[in-house]
């Protein structure tokens, strides 16, 4: 267990650096720096610049970037004076971080209720319609569902309110919205898993000592069916973080996507170094995590250092 | 030496693409939809197309038959131009990441060893990074350099006296995010397709003919060309499919948010954010919204049936 965790302590370190150093360099080499504006003279900027370790070759710019994140700090946002990286992402990234959670507990409970249920009805009505919504799930764009379901639960039903950010009613459609295609996808997963388990030997045995067919696949079947989804998991994480994005313009919360939109924009390179490397450190933990959880669940794997 | 390449026995899958009503339904209405985008707007006058001053008509008035947009310009024509940015950079975009992730698989599928467990590696660390961020970053990168070319290209076409290429390249610069939307979703969306075709290459590689063909002196790119892209072309093909509905809707994500297609290019996802941006709940011009949402849905939902088809009728062990 140990020697796994320091190797994949190693590599993640590699993988954030990597990374990195890519979104530094790409962004460094456009056009057009943090500072300069139409009006803004040229030896300002090159003050500007100095100030923020910015001049140089490019090469030097990225490792006097390097040696400040050795120090563990973010540094300073090149575009929102007087503020430090960190303290923006602070501020941004809860929000952010509370759609996602509350996204990714509907889309894997969901998705696996779903997916199951559709798996046990294989070729009825209840499994056709299943698979058909979760298509439809899959291909349509959240910027169309978002307004779409605002319409129907917000203005028509008048069942949530249409907007804003903070109570427990105002997070349902902004979470709903951003979990529904991956509720659909994991539905499939799980319903192709479950179908693939069904046709097993241990299976077959349950049913023969009595179980019910539910009884068997919740104690049985679910629990190695399951597994391809555990899978999913940590790709699941990065994909509701940046899905999130999307969400929070079309549902107008301030969240961590104008961030990395903001930052790419006006070039605050500082900004999306440490967004980057936040989103990466999360996507990492959570990989992790679901490493660990798949150990607990399957006993024949073994993670070996 | 057998010149036509062997193939793998296996179901006729055309037969079964064929007795599915959904993808066949889809493909019908993909290829209506294309033939509409391609002529639609050459058969409609001039007067229909241009800026007027006639803002924010409804539906139905003054011949214009799903109304005006802000600048006066009729909203059937621009869902139209915009079907053709919008299915164009879809098919361009999977045909790159296409391309890319077939030779990356291939490569790495063939070689095995060391350089596949790297070349994997790779991919699993790629994969592991929020895609739409580096493609925003890679537009941002892109965008000037493609400006700059064509206007280089522009100038080379006006030194060597050639005034229809010289018109050609001037009147592309404003339409230039088109090619870099293309460019940046290619160069990000390879990755699912390495890994299918690797996976491919993999069970390839064993087979008899694929040995036989080592044997008498094949050259590995001879063998990757004659014996083993003629029996991925099916999957390549399917894969193709369910990629173009993921870079459309990279396209209109970025699109939607103001990062991807500029005017006076239009695609679906612009045209959705332009009418996002007049709504208000006193006066909504719904049709700024319905419309371009209805072809973005049919559209991607018509080629996700598709592709959903082809898989089980070529790949139908996959599942998801």
């Amino acid at each position: 267990m140990l020697p796994f965790l320091l190797r994949r302590a190693v590599s993640s370190i590699i993988v954030m650096f990597c990374v990195v150093s890519l979104a530094f360099v790409l962004i460094r080499s456009i056009k057009g720096g943090p500072f300069e504006r139409e009006k803004t003279p040229a030896h300002i900027v090159a003050a500007m610049e100095a100030k923020y370790q910015l001049n140089g070759s490019l090469w030097q710019q990225y490792l006097a970037y390097l040696g400040r994140l050795a120090h563990l700090d973010l540094g300073p946002s090149a575009k929102y004076r007087d503020w430090q990286v960190s303290e923006i992402l602070a501020q941004k990234l809860p929000n952010s971080i509370s759609i996602g959670s509350i996204a990714f507990v509907l889309a894997s409970t969901l998705g696996v209720l779903i997916g199951s249920f559709a798996a046990m009805h294989k070729d009825q009505t209840a499994d056709r319609v299943a698979m058909l919504g979760a298509l439809m799930a899959i291909s349509l764009p959240s910027f169309i569902t978002g307004p779409a379901l605002i319409a129907l639960f917000a203005l028509w039903l008048g069942w949530l309110p249409v907007g804003g950010w903070g109570t427990a009613q105002q997070m349902v459609l902004p979470a709903l919205c951003l979990s529904g295609p991956y509720i659909a996808y994991i539905a499939r997963l799980m319903r192709n898993s479950l179908l693939d388990v069904l046709k097993s030997d241990f299976l077959r045995t349950a049913r023969a000592k009595g179980l019910s067919e539910t009884a068997a696949v919740a104690r049985h079947a679910a629990k190695i069916a399951i597994l391809p989804v555990i899978t999913y998991l940590g790709p699941l994480a990065a994909h509701l973080l940046t899905g999130s994005m999307i969400i929070e313009s079309v549902f107008n919360i301030s969240g961590a996507g104008s961030v990395f939109v903001n930052s790419i924009q006006n070039r605050d390179v500082f900004l999306l170094g440490g967004a980057v490397i936040v989103l990466c450190a999360m996507l990492v933990l959570f990989n992790l995590i679901v490493d660990l959880l798949y150990t607990v669940l399957d006993k024949r794997i073994k993670l070996h250092g | 030496m057998a010149s036509t390449p062997a193939q793998i026995s296996r179901p006729d899958g055309w037969a079964l693409l064929r007795r599915n009503r959904a993808a066949m339904l889809s493909l019908y209405t993909l290829g209506f939809l294309a033939l509409a985008a391609l002529v639609g707007p050459m058969l409609m006058p001039e007067a229909l197309k241009s800026t007027s001053d006639a803002q924010f008509l409804p539906p139905q008035s003054a011949g214009h038959v799903l109304g005006t947009d802000l600048n006066g310009q009729d909203l059937f024509y621009r869902l139209l131009s915009g079907a053709r940015v919008s299915l164009g950079i879809g098919v361009a975009g999977a045909f790159l990441s296409l391309v890319i992730g077939t030779l990356y698989g291939m490569v790495s599928g063939y070689a095995g060893g060391k350089v596949d467990a790297f070349m994997m590696r790779a991919t699993e660390v790629l994969q592991s990074v929020p895609r739409i961020l580096f493609i925003m970053i890679l537009i941002a990168a892109l965008d000037d350099r493609v400006k700059d070319a064509l206007d280089a290209a522009r100038l080379w076409a006006q030194d060597a006296k050639w005034p229809a290429m010289e018109g050609f390249f001037r009147d592309a610069i404003p339409y230039s995010r088109i090619l870099v939307m293309i460019l940046s979703l290619g160069i990000v969306e390879w990755l699912t397709m390495a890994r299918i075709v690797r996976g491919q290459v993999l069970v390839l590689r064993e087979m008899t003919f694929v040995t036989a063909s080592r044997a008498m002196g094949q050259s590995p790119w001879g063998v990757l060309k004659k014996h083993l892209l003629p029996n991925l072309s099916t999957i390549i093909l399917t894969y193709l499919t369910l990629t173009i509905p993921a870079v459309i809707l990279d396209e209109s994500f970025l699109s939607f948010l103001g990062l991807g297609i500029e005017d006076p290019a239009a695609s679906w996802g612009s045209l959705l954010k332009d009418g996002a941006q007049v709504i208000n709940p006193l006066d909504s011009k719904w049709w700024l919204l319905l419309f371009p949402a209805i072809c973005m849905s049919v559209s991607l939902l018509a080629l996700n049936f598709l592709g959903d088809g082809l898989r089980d009728a070529f790949d139908p062990k996959s599942g998801d």
